[in-house]
This record gives structure tokens, sequence and C-alpha cells, in this order.
């Protein structure tokens, strides 16, 4: 049971490791604001393991809910207003 | 190049720092003196199922008003900071493409359940997890959804911040009433502390959250308004 739980975190660790690179080499920006959310996704998937659900919860709310749909928004705004 | 190589620097001292604190680290077996007295006082005292809300409500009450404050000075500031556009873009009627069938058929049934699921959160933090904060992040991003299915749609900047200011204030007075008719400043023994596990119970507790859940939901969603009335498409 240990076993699996460490074998788990060390695949999120690692997923974790690879989105957040994913983010700052990818091109696109909205494939870098999306591996962004996803690392906080994974992280909130961490907390949870380290058995913190009231974290697991802003985590997730905030870190991957609130803050990647801003990104699009302002990122729509941007593009509106100059036309690229 | 350099600079190339001062960044790889830093990464590998943070990277030794980090290393050392692993490889020190050394679990807890037992709960340390505090832990140990908030596992065992707080069913009693507190009345709460979740330790980390009576922590954060009633035990470090103080420091939640001081993040309530904090939270809410970032909203003023955004506030102030976006103001200024607000009103010459009106004059610019914006032309924005429909929003997509699936998100708007997706958002009028998700927005309802997603603001059901903020006040379950902050109404429950005393028996399960997450609570005020928790609650209101939920609740902006209903506000959210709705702003990104009908980014013109306007919101009364009245009734958002009648919310916050009254929430605040009823926050500041159970606060004052338990400093007189209880142990201190939110104390949550205001009113009893009730059966363990139920919903009025742990005494001020469901109260206090609840307001904190409504100040930071209000506070949330008026950057959200701000940010989508701001001129500049």
């Amino acid at each position: 049971m240990i076993n699996l739980m460490s074998a788990m975190t060390l695949l999120f660790a690692i997923a974790m490791i690879g989105a957040a690179f994913v983010a700052i080499q990818v091109k696109q920006i909205s494939i870098a604001m999306l591996a962004a959310g996803l690392v906080s996704l994974l992280a909130s998937v961490m907390f949870l393991f380290l058995a913190a659900p009231d974290v697991v919860m802003t985590e997730a709310a905030i870190g991957s809910g609130l803050t990647t749909f801003l990104f699009f928004f302002v990122l729509g705004r941007v593009r509106g207003d100059k036309n690229d | 190049m350099i600079k190339r190589f001062i960044v790889l620097l830093f990464l590998l001292a943070l990277g030794l720092i980090f290393t050392q604190l692993l490889v020190e680290y050394i679990p807890d077996s037992e709960l340390n003196l505090t832990a140990h007295y908030y596992a065992e006082h707080t069913a009693q005292d507190i009345g709460a199922s979740n330790i980390v809300t009576a922590i954060i409500v009633t035990y470090r009450g103080l420091d939640t008003l001081g993040e309530v404050t904090v939270l809410f000075l970032t909203a003023a500031i955004v506030g102030l900071l976006l103001s200024k556009g607000n009103y010459k873009g009106k004059s610019l009627q914006r032309q924005l493409p429909q929003s997509g069938e699936l998100l708007t058929t997706g958002s009028h049934l998700l927005v309802p359940l997603i603001l059901l699921l903020g006040a379950y959160v902050f109404i429950n933090g005393h028996l399960t997890p997450g609570g005020g904060f928790q609650g209101g992040a939920i609740i902006a991003s209903a506000i959210l959804l709705i702003l990104l299915t009908d980014p013109l749609r306007k919101f009364s900047h009245t009734l958002i911040a009648t919310i916050e200011a009254t929430s605040g204030l009823l926050f500041l007075f159970i606060g004052v009433l338990g400093m007189i008719y209880a142990g201190g400043f939110l104390d949550n023994r205001l009113l009893p502390v009730g059966e363990l596990g139920t919903l009025f119970s742990a005494g001020a507790i469901p109260f206090i959250y609840s307001l904190i859940g409504l100040k930071v939901g209000a506070e949330f969603s008026s950057m959200l308004v701000n940010l989508s009335e701001t001129e500049g498409s």
C-alpha cells in the first residue's frame, strides 16, 4: 500500500515537472496556460496524497480554475485589441 | 551566455538547498505540543469536526481577519487601477463573436450548481473540508463562467459592494460580541457549542464562515467584473 502510494506520488511529481517544462517551452500561449493549469491540478492531487483536503480545494478552485480562466480571459482581450 | 550560466548556478543552489532539506527531513512520529492541544481540545471546546476550521476561525481568528483585509485591499486596488477606463469603454460598442452553443447551455446548467456547491462548502466549513475562502472562490468561478458566456453582461457594483461591506462589518460585529459575551475577540462560544457533527453546532463558526465566504466571493467577483468592464477591446 505504501509502495503504491509512493509510486503514485512519484508519477504525479514527474507529470508536474513535465507540465511545468511544457508551460515554459511551448510557443503557443494557450497551450502554455493549459499546462500551467495542469501543474496546479496535479499539485492539488499531491496535496490530497498529503491528507490536506482544505488546501486541495483552494488550489483546485483558485490555482487551476480561476487563474487559468483569467489568463484566457485576458488573452482574449489583448488579442481583440492588437489584432494579432 | 553569462546570463544562462548565472541562472543555472541559481537553479543548482536551489536544488542543493531542497536536497539538503529532503535528506534531513524526518517525519514526526507524534504530534507536537500545539498540534496535540488542538487535536485533544477542539471537539470539546469549539465543537467543530474540522480541526482546520477551528484553528482558522477561532484559535487563529485574528489572522483570518488579517487575510480577509489583505484580500479586500487587493480587490480595492484592482478596482482603483481599472476604474479609469470604465466609462470610455461604454461608447465603443465591442463587436464580440457570439458565445458557442455549448458554452451557453453548459453555463446555464452549471452556474446554479456551482453557486450551490460554493454555499454548501462555506456553510459546512466546520464539518467538511473547505470553508469561507474555498466557498468564496467557487462562487467567484460561477461569476467567471457567466462573464465568459456573456462578456457584455452588467453586474450591479452596488450589490457586490453592499454584500462585501455588510458581511465584513457583521464579521467584525460577531467578533466584538464574542469579546463582550464570551471569552474574547471572535470567540465562537457566543452561541451554544451544540452536538458535534450537526449543522448548527460549533457556536458562531457557521455564521462567521458564511460571512467570510460571502465577503471573499464578493471580492473575487468584483475583481473579475472590473477586469471585464475595462476598455481595451
